[in-house]
């Protein structure tokens, strides 16, 4: 820097400053008139006072509060002069934070701005590449158009500067001056177009930026790059990579043909086919597929695949893009695994990646379905997370793992976070219209949701409902019916309306429910809200047309009420409606067809993703993050129908071209040599080598551009060999690997098939994919299946939607997992209804002491037990059984566990040839009852049957039969209604109980809710879960009851000691160690409640 | 790319600003605060909005918002990724991420902030190039420069910038040459009531510190690669190698860093440490609820279990609670109705039991659903996956490097349903 100029420059600097000074005491002195201000105007006087001082470190400190006052946003415009004269500053710390203010205000103060730009030009000349730099990124955020012509010869410049750093400063200043001016535009494409043949990494991802910035159309300069950006992409920093992958994904979709139409076929099974590898199908039997894929988009997969494995989220999401839009449908899945990794990160991360994750599993379901699980819900999830991963659990339905899903649905409509228990009823409604093998069992959990306590819940499911029956509304008049009768609870507006609109619709179905609802709509009327009026002035109308006898006046009350209302659309509709139906000389045509207009069969609505249209925008995008057109976003072309000339992007030296030739694919025999270690080193090297030479680049363009061939040739064979060594290495793996994870297997099969592969080797994956992805079936059903032995059937609480558990299971013939080892987990809640009070005082009244000291009595038989639904009147289409042990013996075997059932006709007609059918499992011994033939509506029978469940609490599933239906229902008995009371004394129980010790003893301690619950209260609690009988007993704190089993008569002995007054010693001594574990749970869980 | 950063705290109050292009004007900022205002929790505020000329996108961490403003169509990834990078560079220089520290340091944020991003794009991020040109503040430094006048942006310019392994300054030099790793894996389960594991899986990262002279080249292997099923590395990793050898070679940037994370393949069972047994019940009448929770090792490897942690987000209707822990302490907050238990060590002989009643508010209805327990543990000197480094080694310097390797298994999102 010459100090002369500089010297120059500060008293140009200065005099400003001083003119600037003098208009200050104007102001200042108007600024103490107003006392709101002097004290911001006292402060800025001291800093401008300091910026002036002679001392480095007062400009410092006043710099460093000015810094503070921008961040702050508050306006600190007036200091401009004071401190754009040490732009020139030596301290450099100094210097930068001017540079923050000059680049903040110079467009307002766009006239002392300019004082600053000398210096800048003549840092532009500095020896160093970092002062070059900042010189020109700091000189190019200067918002000031007089200086457009400096900046563009500033740029020109830099871009063809040495040091690589300055060139990628130019990049980034040709995005500010188009900014500033776009009519710079055509000289801007030329400094792009130089720019874009840069080989260095650190240039090019600047440099695509500028382009998509100013240029995006121009694809034809990407030609001649695009071999060389393919092959930068792995070194070029993350956030070039971004963008360059976004940019060649466009230019893609604009010179390939389609890979996506040969594989159409493989759309479904893709799982099947999804090992198979890229370079295969180039170099497979070209006459089996006629579709050849251009070596160049090949390139461009084979290189972004690596960059799955960056820790940016933003490079994963962009090659996952890539892969969605240009790879063929079976290559896609390759990113599944790495988009399930992203769920791992920030939560606004998991909310982008949810969203693109969302719009893919519409389309390619197989893609994240292993993954089923990584999308479940935790309770401490935001809730727009909650409902995204709910959108894709619903997306990822199918036959196969629907009874899985809802599962997890049923433990998701409990939550407290009521939005989202709604948003699963809706994921539940479009499970059942879409895979029709639930449609029943979602509906009818849908019915059980309605008697939920929380209103949105209710309120959601009438709505669910609603659609639901639209889709198939003949069989569920009982499901309207019910819903009238839910009518008066129910507040919520939306759900109100659907109910009236379903009993409009469906009025002649429901003839006398309907007329009597809109008696009760008439006396509220005015007080409704305006969905709910609207939905009542329909069904006015269509009652009126189908039973005008009862509903004439009311419809005309309601009318009446209508016409004067305050909503102008309900007197809209009021009169539109009167004019309809009401015959009279002005209605005109219209009236006669009134009844076709009202009642015309509707199209079911379908419930459909809300993602179902985003797959319009380009995935990853901020455009589909919205679901809107952004501004700036650029549209993916389709693919062209016939590929422009491929040979446009070959560069000048011929040699790589050959190389790229497909019909040459053969050539690419893997030389398997003992270079692979040397790869790493080589490409450093030759990273250096190419900033070097770049160095020269300027000076000799053509001896750099045979350069590039080489170099390209190069790192095109080392490329090579690595992925055959890698082939070979993997492949003597392989055989070890069968055993291990098929995860595993799948990279391995992907990395082997990149050697030449022989045409059998097709099939061979195949098998072996088939075979890893059945063992993962396997494994995964297998600890299912084990989860739920050692975790033995957990008595759930009755719950409404215990219901659709059962039906589920009733269905597994459908269901491919192993649902069925599973089912007694889930399916054994039989609704273990709290015990009444009545029940209790019933049980008052027996006396413990009865029990007589002879040898064997049978029991003194406990009265009216537990009652369990065996068939809901909605499932059963009219017919509703519950069933109970009435604990006697069997008459019919005595190995046999006697059950009573209740069977109600609640159809309005008669139910004919009530009789059971088959059972499962095969071997189970059912005593039937005797068919009944005929059940009038309302009547109710009881009849009895025994089951031989041999000692297992495993249910007893059998169909429960009529004339022209069939019911899966089940028994599912609690252990202690498997045994028998046995009768002892004192002293052959406590016999007994010394030879049933050791393993056949289980014991526990139970904490008592109340402390000091009398022995009565305890005996009953054991009585009622268990079918045993009480032993006399002559101590005080002992209480001790015996029993049998009823199938193989082995003993079962409970005793409780009362230890003090809220814990008790609970043992069981039996040699069947399962029942007594079982039992011991169920009674300290019942003790606990006592 | 990237038009304005805007910092904005709990309350709402905007503390920073800075524009990369044209001022965009704070107010709007605005329909942010309505959306905040609306999802009530500042982690329910969507991270994409929409307003009339600008696109917002924010992250919410260290009770900060990080806003930015943006004009044109970018991949919102990639501005979410760099905010958390700027939060990340915050944690680095400061030791935390909080509103005071930014404030007190906001030159240092400012210079930041500055050389990450020029006209809206990432140009700097890498934590040693960011050092090399903005010293952290240390006190010795800043009493010195007071004292002479010097600075904290350093007059070398970064070297790492132009060269090929850009995460690495020149020139290191130590005298105590020692590389770290810490093998840290976190548990994600999701147990039912029953106790059975609906969902589990392991993931791990690789933290090192390395403070090793001129230029080394590591090479770090495992006794069980196999293990490892889906990973991600610093830039840093060769992949080729990891592709075809399975070992980690590199040369390591300069000081502390994240040297790759992975999946442990979903085919190995996932040990779970702890078993829980809990039982809480709301009275179906009275105003009142019962909890009982008992904790127990069950696949802890012999190791102890540290650090156990109970965090219960209870209904809105449970007022107070009323409990008795056999071991450690336990909180509840009134306001946010979060109930943690800090236990502590878990001791097998005695299993830490907390129980009592809880009381709710009058009249308000049962609660629908219990709620789920967040655990959290920690178990030292275990990898949970049994995983294991077997040897590191080093090319290119002559010196002996400390070498040291270190396992940590904690839970991470480990929730048992009730």
């Amino acid at each position: 820097m010459s100090s002369g100029v500089g010297y120059n420059d500060q008293t140009g600097a200065e005099t400003a400053v001083e003119a600037g000074q003098e208009t200050t005491p104007t102001t200042s002195s108007s600024g103490a008139a107003f006392g709101l201000f002097s004290a911001d105007f006292k402060k800025n006087e001291d800093l401008k006072e300091m910026l002036e001082s002679n001392k480095e470190s007062l400009k410092l400190e006043a710099m460093k509060r000015v810094v503070g006052l921008i961040s702050k946003g508050k306006n600190a415009s007036e200091l401009f002069p004071a401190v754009v004269k040490n732009v020139a500053s030596k301290n450099i710390e100094l210097k930068k934070l001017v540079y923050v203010y000059l680049v903040r205000y110079a467009e307002e103060q766009q006239d002392l701005a300019l004082l600053s730009i000398s210096t800048f030009q003549r840092a532009l000349k500095d020896p160093n590449q970092f002062i070059r730099a900042s010189a020109l990124r700091v000189l190019s955020s200067i918002r000031v158009p007089i200086i457009v012509p400096i900046m563009m010869l500033a740029i020109k410049e830099a871009a063809t500067d040495l040091s690589p750093y300055v060139r990628k400063t130019s990049a980034h200043a040709i995005q500010k001056l188009y900014s500033l001016d776009p009519d710079q535009k055509e000289q801007l494409i030329e400094v792009i177009e130089k720019l874009l043949k840069d080989k260095s990494t650190l240039v090019a991802g600047s440099v695509v930026v500028a382009f998509e910035e100013v240029c995006p159309d121009r694809i034809d300069l990407i030609h001649k790059n695009y071999r060389k950006l393919c092959n930068l992409l792995v070194d070029v920093e993350e956030w070039g990579q971004v963008v360059i992958i976004s940019m060649l994904t466009r230019y893609a979709r604009t010179q390939f043909t389609s890979p996506w139409k040969e594989d159409a076929v493989f759309d479904e099974n893709n799982e099947k086919t999804f090992y198979d590898s890229d370079s295969e199908e180039k170099k497979g039997p070209t006459e089996a597929k006629p579709y050849m894929m251009d070596p160049d988009h090949r390139l461009l997969l084979r290189n972004t695949k690596p960059l799955l494995q960056s820790r940016n989220t933003a490079v994963v999401m962009s090659v996952a893009q890539l892969y969605w839009h240009l790879a063929p449908k079976h290559e896609v899945s390759v990113v599944t695994k790495s988009l399930v990794r992203l769920l791992r990160s920030h939560r606004e991360v998991q909310y982008i990646v949810l969203q693109n994750i969302a719009t893919m599993s519409i389309q390619r379901k197989g893609m994240f379905e292993p993954y089923m699980k990584s999308f479940y819900v935790r309770s401490t999830d935001p809730t727009h997370i909650k409902t995204l991963k709910l959108e894709i659990l619903t997306n990822l339905a199918n036959e196969a793992n629907i009874s899985t899903i809802l599962r997890e649905f049923q433990t998701y409509v409990k939550s407290q976070d009521k939005a989202f228990a709604a948003a699963t009823i809706q994921a539940i409604g479009r499970c059942a219209t879409n895979i029709s093998e639930v449609t029943d069992t979602c509906l009818n959990g849908l019915v059980l949701l309605l008697s939920n306590r929380d209103e949105t819940v209710v309120a959601e499911s009438v709505v669910v409902i609603k659609k639901l029956l639209q889709t198939q509304p003949t069989q569920h008049s009982e499901i309207i019916k019910h819903m009238a009768k839910l009518f008066d609870n129910i507040t919520v507006p939306m759900a109100r309306a659907s109910i009236l609109w379903l009993m409009g619709e469906y009025c002649d179905r429901v003839p006398k429910i309907a007329p009597d609802v809109l008696r009760k709509m008439a006396k509220i009327f005015t007080t409704e809200e305006d969905i709910v009026k609207l939905q009542t002035v329909n069904l006015a109308a269509k009652l009126y047309l189908t039973n005008s006898k009862q509903t004439k006046l009311l419809t005309q009350y309601i009318l009446n009420l209508g016409k004067y209302d305050q909503n102008y659309d309900i007197r809209d509709r009021t009169r539109f409606i009167r004019q309809l139906i009401v015959p009279s000389e002005k209605s005109g045509a219209l009236n006669k067809y009134a009844r076709r207009i009202l009642l015309a069969p509707k199209p079911a609505p379908v419930l459909e993703s809300a993602f179902k249209d985003r797959d319009r925008f380009q995935l990853g995008t901020l455009s589909h993050s919205l679901n809107v057109k952004a501004s700036g976003y650029q549209e993916l072309s389709d693919w062209p129908a016939v590929a422009p000339d491929p040979s446009v992007r070959n560069v000048e030296v011929i040699e790589p071209v050959k190389e790229w030739a497909p019909s040459l694919g053969k050539a690419k025999q893997p030389k398997s040599d003992a270079k692979f270690y040397s790869d790493d080193e080589e490409k450093e090297e030759e990273g250096s080598e190419r900033s070097t030479s770049s160095e020269d680049d300027s000076s000799s363009s053509s001896s750099s551009n045979s350069d590039s061939g080489s170099e390209e040739e190069s790192s095109e064979e080392s490329e090579k060999t690595s992925s055959g060594s890698g082939g070979s290495s993997s492949g003597s793996e392989k055989s070890s690997s069968d055993a291990e994870s098929e995860q595993r297997q799948k990279k391995k099969t992907k990395k082997r098939t990149r050697k030449p592969a022989a045409s059998d080797s097709d099939s061979d994956e195949n098998g072996n994919a088939d075979q890893a992805s059945s063992s993962a079936t396997e494994s995964s059903s297998e600890s299912e299946s084990d989860s739920g032995s050692d975790s033995p059937a957990p008595q759930k609480k009755a719950e409404a939607n215990t219901q659709p558990k059962m039906a589920v299971k009733s269905k597994k013939e459908v269901s491919l997992l192993d649902l069925d080892d599973f089912s007694p987990v889930v399916t054994n809640a039989p609704k273990p209804s709290v015990i009444s009070s009545s029940l209790l005082s019933d049980l008052e009244g027996l006396s413990l002491s009865n029990v007589s000291s002879a040898v064997q009595v049978t029991s003194p038989s406990f009265g009216p037990v537990k009652t369990y639904e065996l068939l809901h009147h909605m499932t059963g289409k009219g017919l509703a059984a519950k069933y109970h042990f009435p604990r006697q013996p069997c008459l019919y075997q005595p190995s046999m566990v006697s059950v009573q059932v209740i069977l109600t006709n609640n159809s309005d007609h008669a139910l004919e040839e009530i009789h059971i059918g088959e059972r499962s499992p095969a071997s189970l011994n059912v005593h039937c009852f005797n068919t009944i033939e005929r059940l009038e509506p309302g009547a109710s029978v009881t009849v009895s049957m025994g089951v031989d469940f041999s000692d297992s609490t495993q249910a007893a599933n059998f169909q429960l039969c009529t004339k022209e239906d069939q019911f899966g229902v089940s028994i599912q008995p609690a252990v202690g209604e498997l045994l028998m009371p046995f009768t002892m004394t004192e002293a052959d129980f406590s016999r007994e109980q010394r030879n049933l010790q050791g393993m056949n003893e289980t014991s526990a301690t139970v904490t008592m809710a109340t402390a000091n619950t009398p022995r009565q209260a305890i005996s009953k609690q054991v009585l009622s879960v268990a079918n045993v009988g009480a032993v006399s007993s002559s101590q005080d704190n002992m209480l001790r009851f015996s029993g049998r089993t009823v199938s193989s008569k082995a003993l079962l002995l409970v005793s409780l000691d009362l230890k003090d007054s809220s814990a008790v010693l609970l043992t069981i001594n039996t040699e069947k160690t399962v029942m007594a574990s079982m039992l011991l749970r169920d009674l300290t869980r019942a003790l606990a409640q006592a | 790319m990237i038009d304005s950063l805007f910092l904005i705290n709990h309350s709402g109050d905007i503390f920073l600003e800075k524009h990369w292009k044209s001022v965009i004007s704070r107010s709007v900022c605005d329909y942010f605060f309505e959306a905040k205002e609306k999802a009530v929790d500042p982690e329910n505020v969507a991270p994409v909005l929409q307003t009339p000329h600008h696109y917002l996108i924010s992250i919410y961490r260290d009770k900060i918002f990080f806003l930015s403003a943006i004009q044109t169509e970018v991949p919102p990834l990639f501005v979410i990724e760099f905010l958390h990078r700027v939060g990340d560079t915050f944690l680095d220089y400061f030791g935390e991420c909080s509103e005071t520290v930014i404030k007190d340091n906001v030159v240092i944020v400012y210079e930041l902030l500055e050389e990450m991003l020029d006209n809206g794009f990432p140009l700097a991020t890498e934590s040693n190039v960011l050092k090399e040109m903005i010293k952290p503040p240390n006190i010795l430094r800043s009493v010195v420069n007071t004292l002479t006048g010097g600075s904290n942006v350093g007059n070398t310019l970064p070297t790492g910038q132009l060269s090929n392994v850009p995460w690495r300054r020149a020139g290191v030099k130590y005298t105590n040459n020692e590389a770290y790793f810490d093998v840290i894996e976190e548990i994600d389960a999701i147990l039912d009531k029953s106790g059975t594991t609906v969902f589990a899986e392991i993931q791990g990262v690789i933290e090192a510190c390395v403070r090793l002279t001129g230029m080394p080249d590591l090479t770090l292997s495992f006794m069980n690669p196999r293990l490892l099923d889906d990973v991600s590395f610093h830039p840093c990793v060769r992949f080729k190698r990891w592709e075809s050898e399975r070992v980690l070679s590199f040369i390591p940037p300069d000081g502390n860093f994240t040297l790759m994370s992975y999946q442990v393949s979903s085919q190995n069972l996932v040990a779970i440490p702890v078993y829980v047994k809990q039982n809480i019940s709301f009275l179906e009448a009275g105003s009142c609820g019962r909890l009982d929770i008992t904790i127990g090792p069950k696949q802890t490897m012999g190791k102890t279990v540290e650090g156990l942690m109970v965090t219960v987000h209870m209904p809105k209707a449970v007022l107070t609670v009323n409990l008795t822990a056999t071991q450690g302490t336990h909180t509840y907050d009134l306001a946010t109705k979060v109930l943690v238990w800090d236990i502590g060590k878990l001791n097998p002989q005695k299993l830490p039991n907390l129980r009592g009643s809880l009381s709710m508010q009058p009249g308000a209805p049962k609660p629908e659903e219990n709620p789920s327990l967040n655990i959290d543990l920690k178990i030292q000197q275990l990898a949970i996956s049994g995983l294991k480094v077997s040897r590191l080694d080093m090319y290119g310097e002559k010196y002996k490097p400390f070498k040291g390797v270190k396992y940590l298994t904690k839970a991470g999102k480990f929730q048992v349903r009730t």
